[in-house]
């Protein structure tokens, strides 16, 4: 009855539950379901595609129903079959199941294909989200890819830093808590009755559940073993309900009659667990107990406004009180610590129990230190310091001996080995130096200072030559970026010859980065590369003959480097054509190496 | 400095100390006589002083063996301008005589002196540090004083075994935030100077003719310190950072460098003379490659 690919049985088909059914045979293959009437005049012969169907539903062995198989297609119609034993149920129903198992694998490679295309999509966004940023960028994009000199995947090849660093930034960012306070919670009343309603969102809960660990542990004891989540909630809302009146005898009257809202009332147990625990960790040095006398707010006209009533701590009935400062305290210690879990479900019980493990494993990690005690006295003794019983300080020290300053001050002239630049002519000649000088001296003295005391001529001479020294070299290019020649062209000149730059270093990457040329492919990028260049080239002469004459020179001496560069290119293009050439000339063989065109 | 700024004129007053080369063996080799440089040098004087009423000027001589205060304008009283007839302010004639005076011990001073095969350099170490003496007196006198700064008229060649006390009172003068302005007038260049202006944020400016040095000091070395944020001066190309070995007093542009001190040598030592520290025996001295050296080069 059963083939490898195939499965037949005899069924009867239905096309409600009160549809007595057609007798026939269901011949399952992995593509379709098809069945045949054992009455070939029967309109009921059914073809489903394997792919169409939605679900499968199937009565249990041992209920008083017959063996029914019900498949719903993807429009909601349904088919019901009955087998004639549940074995046969099975087998087919396995069939279907392992049938669409792989129609699901087959839709699944599909959409992997898509989904290549979709990334492509959201490359081809994130480029013209690059381009839009960067408007060089775009300007380079118009002029090669719109041109036709560059593909666009050539275009971004040598760019995929580019984008991948935007891509990067797009990276999800950990979303933390919100400071907003569970107390703060206000319940909305409706005004007309006293019924108050609190509205809960999965946040808070996690908020909740997060600040108070009683809850979450209550959670987990009584949902859904002891009361529905509702209640639950409702409970707890009742109990902050108690503490937000203040009515510590309600509360305690209250936590007394039901020992379930007693724990929302009571102190957190586990969370002065984990304080003590907290503070077991304190460096030991740090006397607590000191700070503990700074709290005054016991004192009259002391003490924190919160919802227009002071928050003054009573001593009766204290266990049934939460100061704002422990409300405050434990809520930002939460924020702090952000969302420990990675959990994303609507169901609250998942997420209290999550949050129970993540406590669980933190606390492990806090407890491995073996004994705690040991520990604290070790770093007592450690931040404790007793000078007098360290050892000293002995570094390694060399003193600097600067045996005689004036061996560094002073010269030793001793040791001059100099040229002496004529010393003997000079000797000789002190005297008569001397002479000359106070010859002079003396004449100023009696002659008064010369007069004209300098020539207009050379005053003038001096200015000019003055000038010319500060403007050549305020021109000087380069040597102040400030102050650079770039600066003193007109604007469109210099974005002219900025943007010439750029192309040509856009032109050179990608002429250069063709070597060797090895495919067709990339012997036509090449043409195209230098038909751009040349264009470029011609460009450059033009730039640099209709620019005032006054800066001729020093344009010519900024497009230099770059037609420099240019004719390098061109100069290898040309010999690599012709020993290219050549070779296919004289090689008329089919010895081409790496299949050259 | 906080302190000296606070005490400053609201505006441009200066204290002009004019360091004179009075070197006699330059002096004999120049074109230009000493005569017509001292008429220049005077009538750029009397401008400085002419340009505000509480401008100061002094005058400290650079000689081949001594330096000394030859002039200061603080201690000659006041309304003394008039023209003696011989086309010369009358304040001038005291700086003359002291000049003369100075000269004549100048000269008894170099006869004695032992190493007659000295370079014939002047004392720049030695007027430089007598100008930052005066200034930090006047740093230290009175409610308000005036903005100071240096101006080195030299033209003999550096004398490379000052070296170190030239450095220092570069410095110094950087520390004391007083620019050292330099005009050479010599035929070589002078690193000396060029470092000075440099560090101490002064001009460095050696002029062509000298039959025009009246212009250019005027031009350019009369500005106050006040106006030289609007003006634009001459800027020299590069600056020669050479230094001078301790050892031979050559000047070099690659040297050893002690590593505890930083004097500076020509040659490998096994020991610095100046502090002391023995040297590890350097590995590439068989090898005789010159690449752990400190290159020390001018700056062009």
């Amino acid at each position: 009855m059963a083939g490898g690919g195939q499965v037949e049985k005899r069924v009867r088909y239905k096309s409600s539950v009160k549809d007595p059914g057609t007798p026939g045979f269901l011949r399952l293959t992995e593509a379709m379901l098809l069945f045949v009437p054992n009455d070939p005049k029967s309109d009921s012969k059914l073809k489903v595609q394997t792919l169409n169907i939605k679900s499968q539903k199937y009565t249990k062995e041992g209920s008083n129903k017959p063996p029914w198989l019900n498949l719903t297609n993807k429009q909601g119609k349904s088919h019901i079959f009955e087998f004639e034993n549940y074995s046969d149920m099975h087998a087919c129903r396995d069939f279907i199941t392992k049938a669409l198992a792989k129609c699901e694998e087959v839709p699944k490679k599909s959409a992997v294909s898509t989904s290549t295309e979709q990334l492509s999509i959201a490359e081809l966004e994130l480029r013209f989200k690059v381009l839009r940023e960067n408007s060089e960028l775009q300007r380079l994009h118009k002029q090669f890819v719109e041109s036709k000199v560059l593909t666009e995947d050539e275009f971004w090849a040598t760019r995929k830093k580019l984008l991948g660093q935007v891509s990067t930034g797009k990276s999800k960012q950990q979303v933390g808590l919100k400071s907003m306070m569970v107390s703060g919670i206000k319940p909305s009343t409706d005004g007309r009755t006293n019924r108050v309603t609190f509205n809960l969102t999965s946040e808070i809960i996690f908020q909740i559940f997060a600040e108070k660990p009683a809850v979450r542990q209550a959670f987990i004891n009584y949902v859904p073993s002891k009361m529905t989540e509702k209640d639950f909630w409702t409970k707890y809302f009742r109990a902050e309900y108690l503490y937000s009146t203040k009515n510590t005898a309600v509360a305690a009257a209250e936590a007394a009659e039901d020992e379930e809202l007693a724990v929302f009332l009571k102190p957190d147990e586990i969370l002065a667990r984990e304080t003590r625990q907290k503070i077991r960790r304190v460096d030991p040095t740090l006397d607590m107990e000191a700070d503990q006398g700074d709290d005054y707010s016991h004192l009259m006209d002391h003490g924190i406004q919160r919802d227009g009533t002071k928050d003054v701590v009573e001593s009766q009935n204290d266990q049934f009180r939460r100061s704002l400062l422990q409300d405050l305290n434990r809520h930002s210690a939460v924020v702090l610590e952000g969302r420990s879990i990675d959990v994303e479900s609507e169901d609250t019980r998942v997420v209290a129990e999550a949050l129970t493990r993540a406590k669980q494993v933190s606390k492990a990690d806090g407890e491995t230190t073996k004994d705690a005690n040991q520990d604290r006295l070790e770093r007592m003794s450690r931040t404790a310091e007793m000078e007098d019983l360290q050892a000293p300080q002995n570094f390694p020290l060399a003193p600097l001996s600067i045996k005689d300053p004036r061996d560094y001050f002073e010269s030793q002239q001793g040791n001059v080995l100099n040229e002496p630049r004529g010393a003997g002519a000079l000797n000789r000649n002190v005297h008569e130096a001397y002479g000359l000088l106070k010859e002079s001296i003396l004449e100023i003295r009696t002659k008064g200072l010369s007069y004209p005391l300098i020539k207009s001529e050379v005053s003038f001479e001096v200015f000019s030559s003055l000038t010319q020294t500060i403007s050549t070299a305020k021109n000087i290019i380069g040597k102040n970026p400030r102050e650079s020649f770039l600066d003193r062209l007109p604007k469109s000149t210099k974005d002219e010859v900025l943007h010439h730059w750029t192309s040509i270093q856009e032109l050179l990457r990608h002429f250069w980065s063709s070597y060797p040329i090895t495919t067709t492919y990339l012997h036509t990028k090449v043409g195209k590369l230098k038909d751009a260049m040349s264009n470029t080239y011609s460009q450059l002469d033009a730039m640099k003959q209709s620019v005032q004459s006054d800066l001729r020179h020093q344009v010519s001496l900024l497009v230099r480097p770059m037609q420099q560069a240019l004719d390098a290119a061109f100069q290898h293009y040309e010999t690599d054509l012709q020993r290219r050439t050549a070779k296919s000339v004289g090689g008329s063989s089919s010895e081409r190496p790496n299949g050259g065109v | 400095m906080a302190s000296v700024a606070s005490k400053l004129y609201s505006d441009d007053v200066s204290l002009l100390v004019l360091l004179l080369d009075t070197n006699p063996f330059f002096w004999s080799t120049t074109s230009i006589k000493f005569s017509q440089f001292l008429s220049h040098v005077l009538a750029f004087l009397n401008a400085v002083l002419g340009l505000n009423q509480l401008n100061q000027v002094v005058v400290i001589a650079t000689g081949y063996s001594s330096c000394d205060y030859i002039y200061d304008s603080s201690l000659t009283p006041n309304g003394n301008f008039e023209s003696s007839g011989s086309g010369m302010p009358a304040l001038f004639g005291s700086l003359l005589e002291k000049l003369e005076d100075f000269a004549a011990k100048d000269e008894e001073l170099s006869k004695e002196e032992e190493h007659e095969d000295r370079i014939a350099s002047s004392l720049l170490s030695g007027s430089l540090s007598m100008a930052l003496c005066y200034i930090q007196r006047v740093f230290r006198s009175g409610h308000l004083h005036p903005q100071p700064r240096i101006l080195c008229l030299q033209g003999s060649p550096d004398g490379p075994e000052q070296y170190v006390a030239v450095m220092n009172s570069i410095f110094s003068a950087q520390r004391l935030m007083v620019p050292i302005d330099s005009c050479y007038i010599g035929t070589q260049n002078s690193a000396f100077l060029q470092q000075a202006s440099y560090i101490t944020g002064g001009v460095h400016h050696t002029p062509k003719q000298l039959d025009g040095l009246f212009q250019y000091l005027t031009t350019i070395f009369a500005t106050d310190l006040h106006s030289r944020g609007f003006v634009q001066l001459p800027k020299p190309v590069g600056v020669d950072f050479r230094a001078s070995c301790f050892c031979h007093k050559k000047t070099i542009d690659m040297g050893y460098i002690c590593s505890v001190c930083l004097s500076i040598f020509c040659e490998h030592h096994k020991k610095c003379s100046t502090c002391g520290s023995v040297f590890g025996q350097s590995k590439l001295d068989d090898v005789s490659s010159v690449s752990n050296k400190k290159r020390k080069a001018p700056d062009t």
